[in-house]
This record gives structure tokens, C-alpha cells and sequence, in this order.
């Protein structure tokens, strides 16, 4: 599955160019059989080849260029819609599901009453997890006005964990519009990811903490930015970023000796987008762990261990496979 | 004036060909000289030890050739102790380029003798006549189409050895007519592992391969003709012992067209312009191995596009040749790996990412008669050449090593040379000196995690590798008193940026098991000489004795000695031959390579000596004829290897031959 898909990324150009080619020939022998068929003059052949070839010309540009009428959620696949009386909120991200980890969501509101989408509301939500002896939360951004859109609104959820039948989870919506306040609550279904792209930890210090993976979303072979959000468990309902630490990175293949790769560097805070950055090197697809080492301010290790060659792997590390 | 000519043209044949041709022959003079000179005959040649010997064989008989053994097929010749990377390798003046990242595939694997008429041997700039070297240069030459008008003839060869169950059959159909020529020829050859001395067998060593090709002329005109040639060659289960993986298929198609002019009477002698194509496929796999730490598949490709435009010119006593040529290759090879954790996705990534060459160049060369005696001559060849990463994903893949690398570099390149010989009937001369320059091979500048077993690291490439740049001086004598002859020969060659593996101790190893990581890095500078001294001496018409010593050296401006130098050398050899029967006891051994290269990997070879017996008869049936080769190859059995055995895997024991050739008329 991995491997189709990085071969579909490859050829996708040649094979645009191929079938924009075989579209060309086609309509030239079209126009060629017609001719024949009708028996036109000499004197009337030029012009409609200058013709052919003119929309030939056209019709792949046109093909490079065509942009069909769209929605603002195309290339997005619906998770779920969420209602109440006045509403029906509808959410949306790439692939139509919830996954443990850092998930971006886009949503909707849609007025039940005329079926119009809210373009001017403002949004916060509580995911909650239904543990059996408490329930807690998890790092969330509220959903904000996507920019260049009139009706969707993106916000983020970090989802640490889920039970393995996807259930646990609901969603608490609070949004106001025009100065009214609604709310809507209702249970979600988280998936476990396949790899693990999000840790939840207790550090050293005693403190709990979510480490989560939100790029590279399609590693390629070569460097990628690693992105990754470091969040604090201040109590059951608070998860702030935490600013200024630092993750020592040091990507292995499990399955091939545990060998690394070369020119990775640590990921470092960046206040512009409150998350971490580092270079991440894949000198190839497969199945990788990112072993990492928490620091603090003050160097001080909070969690995760050096690979040598008696441990193999770090008690702290996300997974990637591609 | 004729005379004169006539002379004149004579030297200047054996500069060019005498020269070009190594020298080394000597270990088989009788049987070698006149396949590299001029004749008719194909290089499978009745006055071989075998007829039906591979190119591999035949190559190593030359003196300053080598052969690197990965296993018991497809050899990979070195040239005074250069490998491929440092020669031009050429199929008839075409550029062709093996798919393989370990060069388990040089070209030589993918013609077979019965493909061609001769091999020539140029040594350092001598060789640029096709393209830039340092090394010196190996042309494989396609035989010309003949208007004999002979009609129909044909031979069958069959061939047989103990040693590895090793079976050989041939074919050979050929009609001329005066317009039209027409060669069709077809070689199998199968052998099962062979076995070491002591009969223990060396396991992976088997290997099979057929070989067709079809040749076809046409005479447009008196001085016009036509020519079209195809060799299809395809190599299947071919182990090699002394590496982790085989090779389950291992293709050739090598295709082209020439048009030739030749007239003796007009300033223009010769002007020949051929077009070719070749496609390589080579797969490696290892799935006949029981016990590997991960299942891999290592395809290759090699596509290569050229042509090239030849003149030859005669004024006075200057005799010039131009030659002007351009090829466009285009390598890819990748990697899959198969985690034992089938859980796990495939491992997948490209050890050549789509490099494509770009060259084109020219090459003058002048031969100019001082005197009756002596010849001076000079050759130049200049050219550019362009690699790009055709491939998206390669190019990432190798900025993780080089954050700043653009997708297309240009080189350009010179070569230049002069000789002086000096000949007369009992003695003569000849010295040059040149300086040449070399591109990185596509594995030196491109690979990415090529797993070398020689000294068992990882291989990465470098793009930003300056040009191997080389002097050049070398040196040849002969002198004959009656019956006795006395030759000596040398070279020396000063390498800058020589272009070798440097570890770097930063880099983890991808291959399990590997040592590290080595990037191709130049050497600052490295010396490489060879003297090699030749005597024979006829006893009578038939019966002769000749012998050869040769000693090489080579060392790295680090001070360490370079790998895979030959450390003394000797052959010897007693031969009686008459017209119908010859026979031939032949004793050839290394001394203890006491200058061994532990810093690349290299361990001590010791000493070994062998003694091979070959005989031959040839009988006549009226109009046909049949021939005999037959003999014993290392008679005592000896367990050995040499400094040239990859990774020491132990060379053939005993052997017993015979080869039989019948030609139909």
C-alpha cells in the first residue's frame, strides 16, 4: 500500500503529461477521420488543422489550468456531524476519520433552519475522555475562521489515546453567533493510529507531558521538516504548550540493524507557530523510530534515553511509516 | 616512394595496433599477437588454448590485465591495476555502461568471443580514442562484414570441463557474398559450482548464459557499405561466492548501425559513422541464500544512446585520425528491502537515482614519420560532460548528504599524449608521456549506501568530487639477438584527486552488518608503476621456451599502499608446435603480496605458483577441418587464491578440458 502510493507520487506528472498527450493525438485523429469522411477540399484542410492544433493547444492548457466549481471543504472527507435544535455542525479533515495524535479538523455550521453555513461565530470546544474512574481532556487549539474561507473553521486536537473499539472520546461545542450562545456535546470515534505519532509521558520532574507528530504528514526520502507539539497535563482540563525545551532526535530503522541517518538536527522551539522544528533525514521508506530525549530549559533530562548498543531504543520515540 | 609508403604504412600499423595492443602477450604469443593484430579470424580463434575460452579467459592473459573474481563469471578486467571506473571500457567504439552498483556486470560479461574479431588493449592516454581514461582503454572490436564471396560456412564448438560440469556449445552460420554479408552466431554455456583444490566446492559459483548476435552488410558502392549488428546476451543464475547476493538475470541488447567509406587513393582513407543503442537490465537477488540477515532485490539499469564519426587521413608522412563522439546514458538502480516483520512496509530506496550522462568530445591523433626508423605521434582528446539527476526523489535523497546540491554539473575534460618509437630490426624503443583526465563514475559521484564486501562498508557518493587528473611516463624496449628476445616494459602513472572511499566516522551504516561508511573523497595524489621484463627464446622452429616477471607498486599520498596491486608476478612457459599439433606446459604464480592495504580492506595473499598443461590438434576432412584443444588446468591441485579474488574466494583445482571445433565449408 505504502509502496503504490510512492510510486503514484512519482508518475502522477509523466502520467498527466501522458494523458494530456493521448488526448491531443486522439482529437487530432478525430478531426483527421472526419475529414476523410466528409471529403472536404484541399483548400478547407489547412485552416481546420491550424483549428485542430489551436484547440489542441488550448484543451492542455485548459487541462493544467482547470479548476472545477468547488466547495470550501473539497478534498476533505466528513467525520461527523454533530446536532441540535438550531444546528448541525459538520466536521471534516482529510481523511474522514478521528486518529490518536495531532489532528487538524475543519468544520461547518449549518443553520438547520435555511441551510446556510455560519460565516461569523465563535468557536471553543472540549474534547473529553470517559476514563472509569475520571474523565480528562487533551492539547486542543479552539477552531478559528480558516483564512481565504467564508464558512470553515480549523482548529486542532491532540488526542493522546482512545480505548480499542474507538469509543471513550465525545465533543463538547461551544460557539456563539450574533451574541446567542449554543452548545452541542456528542460522542466521537477516535482510531488508534497504526504507528505511534503522539507519547503521553510522566517526566522526571514529576510533570506529564504529550509529545505529538503533525509534519511530515507525506515523509519523503530526503530531509523533511519534522514538526512536533510539546504540551504540559497542567491538571485533567489544561494542556498549554510547553515553550523553549528542546528534543534531541535520532532517527533508526528497527528493521534493517537499527541504523540512523545522517544531518538530523534537535527539534528547537519556534514561537511563530508554538511548536517544534527539526530536520529529519529518511535515507529510505520503510518503518522508522524517532527516538527522542526531552530537555528542559535547563538541560535537564525529563524523559527518553541515548540509542547505544545495548539499548536499542528510547523510552521516549514517535513512529513513521512510509 | 611506393616502397616507402608500404614501409611506412607497416610501422605505423604496428604503432598503432602494436602499441595499443599490449605487449603482455608474450604469455601465449604464439596464440595471442595475431588475434590482437590484424587477421580475419574471430577472437575464438583455432590457435587459442581454447577455443571456446570466454573473454574473461582470453583478457587475462595479458600481462598488465587482471581479472577481479567475484565468482566463476563476469570477471571485471583492471587495466596496470586499474579498475573499470578508471578505464574506458568499449564495445566496438560504443559507449556501454553496466547496471549493476557492486560491478557484478562489467561490459565484458556482456559479449561473449564469438561476438568478436579482436580486443584491443591501449595502456593510460593511449587509450582516449573513445573516450577519457586514466587507466588505459579495452575495446572489444566487432568483425567487419566481408565480400568474399565464399558463399556458405559454417562451425559447430563444443566444449567440456570436469571442474563444474562446465559445458559450452556454439554455432556459427555465415554467408559473403560480393554485395552481402550475413553472420549469425549463438553461444550457451551452463557450468554448476565449481571446485576449489583439495575438490571442495565452492558453493554459489554456478552460471549460465547464451549469447546470439546477427551481423549484416552491405555494399552500397565500391567504397560505400552498410553494416548492422545485434547482440542479445542473457545471463541467468549466476552465483557469486564471494559476495552476499546473485544475480537471477543479467540482459544485454547491443544494437547499431555503421556506414564506412574507404579509399586508398583519395586524402580521406576511412571515414566510419556508427549510431548505437544498448539496454542493460541486471538483477540482483538473494533469494538462493538460506541464511541472510534481510531479503533484498537489487535491479539496475543502463540505457545508452551515442554515436560517433571516425576519419582517417593520410599526407605525406602525417597520418591523422579524428574522431568525433557523444553518447547519453541514463542509470537507475533501487533497493527493496524486505523486513523480517512483515508487519513492517517495504524498505525501498534508489542507489542510483536516474543519473544521466551527457558527453560529447573530440579526438585528434597524428602519427608522423621522422624517418624510416622512427615515428612520432600525438593525440588530444577534449569534452564535456553534463550528469543530472533525472529523478526527483534521488536528488532528495542525496540532499540529506549535501543540503545544497543542484540537480546538473558540468565537467570538462582533456586528454593528451605523445610517443616517440624508435624501431629497427633487432631492437627498439619507445617512450611517452601523457596526461589525462577522468569524470567520477556514476557510483562515485551519485551512489547512495552501496555496500561494498570488500572492505565491508557502506558507499556513498560524492557530486562535488573534482576530476581524476594523471601523468603519465611510460616506457618499452625489446631487443633480439638471433633466436633469444629480451623485452622490458614500464609505467608510471602520478594520480591527483585520486578517487578512493574515505570513512566517515559520523555516518551510520544502512547494510547490516557493515563496518561503516566510507564517502568517495580525492586523494590528494597516488603513484602507481608497473615493469614488467619479457624474454623468449626458440630453440628451434617448434620448440620455444618464454618467460615474464612483472612487479607493481602502488601508494596513496596517506601512505598507505592503494588495494588490489599485483605483487610480483611470474609466468613460464615450454611450447612445441608444428602445423597440426602444438603443446604447452605452463607455469604462472604470485609471489606473498607483502604490501597489502589493510587500511582499504585488504588482507595478505599468499604466495602460489600453478602448472597448466594445454595441448592441440587440428585435423583435415577434405574440405573441412576439425580442432582439438585440450588439456589440464592446474594439474597439482593447488588450493589458492589471489590478491584479485574478491573477498579470497578460492580459484578453480584441478580441471581437465577439451574443446572440439568443426568448420563446414
Amino acid at each position: 500500500m505504502v509502496g503504490q502510493g510512492f510510486y503514484i507520487k512519482i508518475f502522477k506528472k509523466q502520467t498527466q503529461n501522458y494523458v494530456s498527450m493521448l488526448v491531443a493525438i486522439c482529437k487530432l485523429l478525430a478531426i483527421g477521420m472526419l475529414l476523410k469522411q466528409i471529403k472536404m477540399k484541399l483548400k478547407y484542410i489547412l485552416p481546420i488543422l491550424f483549428l485542430a492544433l489551436f484547440t489542441v493547444a488550448c484543451s492542455s492548457d485548459d487541462n493544467d489550468d482547470y479548476t472545477p466549481p468547488t466547495s470550501e471543504v473539497d478534498g476533505l472527507q466528513l467525520i461527523q456531524e454533530l446536532s441540535n435544535d438550531t444546528h448541525t455542525i459538520e466536521l471534516y479533515n482529510e481523511s474522514g476519520m478521528f486518529y490518536t495524535g495531532y489532528n487538524n479538523v475543519s468544520l461547518r455550521i449549518k443553520d438547520n433552519s435555511n441551510g446556510q453555513y455560519e460565516e461569523d461565530a465563535t468557536i471553543t470546544w472540549m474534547p473529553m475522555m470517559q476514563m472509569p474512574t475520571m474523565q480528562h481532556s487533551c492539547p486542543k487549539t479552539n477552531p478559528m475562521k480558516a483564512s481565504g474561507k467564508n464558512t470553515v473553521y480549523e482548529g486542532t486536537i491532540v488526542y493522546q489515546m482512545t480505548n480499542t473499539d474507538g469509543s471513550g472520546w465525545s465533543l463538547i461545542l461551544e460557539y456563539t453567533i450574533d451574541g446567542m450562545d449554543y452548545m452541542v456535546s456528542e460522542t466521537i470515534t477516535v482510531m488508534q493510529n497504526d504507528d505511534q505519532n503522539v507519547s503521553s509521558f510522566m517526566g522526571s520532574d514529576d510533570s506529564r507531558y504529550i509529545v505529538a507528530m503533525v509534519e511530515p504528514k507525506d515523509p519523503i526520502i530526503g530531509i523533511n521538516e519534522l514538526v512536533v507539539g510539546v504540551y504540559k497535563m497542567e491538571n485533567m482540563m489544561s494542556f498549554p504548550v510547553v515553550e523553549n525545551y528542546m528534543l534531541t532526535l535520532d532517527p533508526r530503522m528497527p528493521g534493517m540493524g537499527n541504523h540512523s541517518s545522517p544531518n538530523n538536527t534537535n527539534l528547537t522551539f519556534n514561537a511563530a507557530d508554538n511548536m517544534y522544528h527539526a530536520n529529519l533525514s529518511l535515507t529510505m521508506t520503510g518503518y522508522w523510530v524517532l527516538n527522542l530525549k526531552l530537555m528542559n530549559t535547563e538541560d535537564e533530562v525529563l524523559k527518553g534515553e541515548d540509542v547505544t548498543d545495548t539499548n536499542e531504543q528510547s523510552s521516549l520515540y514517535l513512529e513513521l511509516e512510509f | 616512394m611506393k616502397k616507402l609508403f608500404i614501409v611506412w604504412s607497416l610501422i605505423y600499423s604496428t604503432l598503432s595496433f602494436g602499441q595499443e595492443a599490449l605487449p603482455s602477450m608474450e604469455k601465449d604469443t604464439t596464440q595471442l599477437d595475431e588475434v590482437i593484430l590484424i587477421s580475419q579470424r574471430k577472437l575464438s580463434n583455432y590457435r587459442q588454448e581454447k577455443t571456446l575460452s570466454s573473454i574473461d579467459d582470453y583478457l587475462e592473459k595479458s600481462n598488465r590485465v587482471t581479472m577481479i573474481k567475484r565468482g566463476n563469471y563476469a570477471w571485471e578486467p583492471t587495466l596496470s591495476n586499474m579498475t573499470s571506473e578508471r578505464l574506458n571500457v568499449t564495445i566496438d567504439g560504443m559507449q556501454i555502461f553496466g547496471a549493476c552498483t557492486d560491478k557484478m556486470d562489467p561490459i565484458t560479461s556482456y559479449v561473449d568471443v564469438s561476438n568478436l574479431k579482436k580486443v584491443t588493449i591501449a595502456s593510460g592516454q593511449e587509450g582516449t580514442e573513445n573516450g577519457h581514461c586514466v587507466g588505459g582503454a579495452i575495446d572489444l572490436q566487432l568483425p567487419e562484414s566481408k565480400y568474399y564471396d565464399f558463399g556458405l560456412k559454417s562451425s559447430v564448438d563444443v566444449g567440456y570441463e570436469t571442474n563444474g560440469n562446465y559445458r559450452t556449445a556454439g554455432l556459427d552460420i555465415e554467408y559473403s557474398g560480393n554485395k552481402f554479408y550475413l553472420n549469425a552466431d549463438g553461444i550457451f554455456r551452463k557450468s554448476d559450482n565449481y571446485d576449489a583444490g583439495g575438490n571442495q566446492e565452492v558453493l554459489y559459483s554456478q552460471f549460465q548464459k547464451y549469447n546470439v548476435s546477427l551481423q549484416g552488410g552491405y555494399k552500397l558502392s565500391e567504397n560505400h557499405q552498410l553494416d548492422a549488428n545485434v547482440i542479445y546476451d542473457k545471463a541467468t543464475d549466476v552465483g557469486y561466492p564471494a559476495l552476499p547476493m546473485d544475480v537471477s538475470l543479467a540482459e544485454a541488447l547491443i544494437t547499431s548501425v555503421t556506414h564506412s567509406f574507404e579509399n586508398d587513393s583519395t586524402f580521406i582513407k576511412s571515414w566510419e559513422s556508427k549510431l548505437y543503442f544498448n539496454t542493460i537490465t541486471h538483477i540482483m537477488d538473494d533469494s538462493q541464500r538460506p541464511d541472510v540477515p534481510i531479503r533484498m532485490d537489487m535491479p539496475g539499469w543502463s540505457d545508452t544512446y551515442g554515436f560517433y564519426s571516425k576519419v582517417k587521413m593520410e599526407e605525406n608522412k602525417h597520418s591523422l585520425l579524428f574522431n568525433l563522439n557523444g553518447f547519453y546514458n541514463r542509470s537507475l538502480a533501487e533497493m527493496t528491502m524486505y523486513p523480517n516483520d512483515s508487519n513492517q512496509p517495504l524498505m525501498f530506496m534508489y542507489t542510483w537515482p536516474d543519473i544521466r550522462t551527457l558527453y560529447s568530445g573530440i579526438y585528434a591523433k597524428d602519427a608522423y614519420a621522422i624517418s624510416e626508423n622512427a615515428i612520432v605521434s600525438a593525440n588530444l582528446r577534449l569534452g564535456i560532460q553534463n550528469n543530472t539527476i533525472g529523478n526527483e526523489v534521488g536528488l532528495e535523497s542525496l540532499q540529506i548528504f549535501y543540503p545544497n546540491l543542484t540537480d546538473s554539473k558540468n565537467r570538462f575534460l582533456m586528454g593528451f599524449a605523445a610517443d616517440y618509437l624508435y624501431k629497427k630490426s633487432n631492437y627498439d624503443v619507445s617512450f611517452g608521456v601523457g596526461y589525462g583526465e577522468r569524470a567520477p563514475s556514476v557510483s562515485e559521484g551519485y551512489g547512495f549506501f552501496l555496500f561494498n564486501s570488500f572492505d565491508n562498508f557502506d558507499y556513498i557518493g560524492n557530486p562535488y568530487l573534482s576530476n581524476e587528473k594523471s601523468f603519465q611516463a611510460n616506457i618499452k624496449a625489446n631487443y633480439r639477438i638471433n633466436d633469444f628476445k629480451i623485452g622490458i616494459e614500464s609505467s608510471y602513472f602520478y594520480i591527483m584527486d585520486y578517487i578512493i572511499g574515505e570513512i566517515d566516522p559520523t555516518l551510520s551504516a544502512m547494510t547490516i552488518g557493515a563496518s561503516g561508511v566510507k564517502v568517495y573523497t580525492g586523494l590528494d595524489h597516488a603513484s602507481i608503476f608497473d615493469v614488467y621484463l619479457n624474454t623468449s627464446y626458440n630453440f628451434t622452429e617448434k620448440f620455444s621456451v618464454n618467460g615474464t616477471v612483472g612487479y607493481n607498486y602502488g601508494q596513496g599520498s596517506n601512505s598507505e599502499p592503494l588495494p588490489i596491486i599485483k605483487p610480483f608476478s611470474y609466468v613460464a612457459e615450454v611450447a612445441y608446435a608444428t602445423s597440426r599439433f602444438n603443446a604447452a606446459l605452463q607455469l604462472e604464480g604470485n609471489a606473498n603480496q607483502s604490501r597489502f592495504s589493510s587500511f582499504y580492506g585488504e588482507d595478505e595473499t599468499p604466495a602460489y605458483g600453478v602448472l597448466n598443461l594445454n595441448l592441440g590438434n587440428v585435423v583435415h576432412l577434405k574440405s573441412n577441418k576439425l580442432v582439438f584443444k585440450y588439456g589440464i588446468e592446474n594439474i597439482l591441485d593447488s588450493f589458492y587464491s589471489t590478491y584479485a579474488d574478491w573477498n579470497n574466494i578460492p580459484r578453480q583445482g584441478r580441471n581437465f578440458y577439451v574443446n572440439a571445433s568443426f568448420v563446414i565449408r
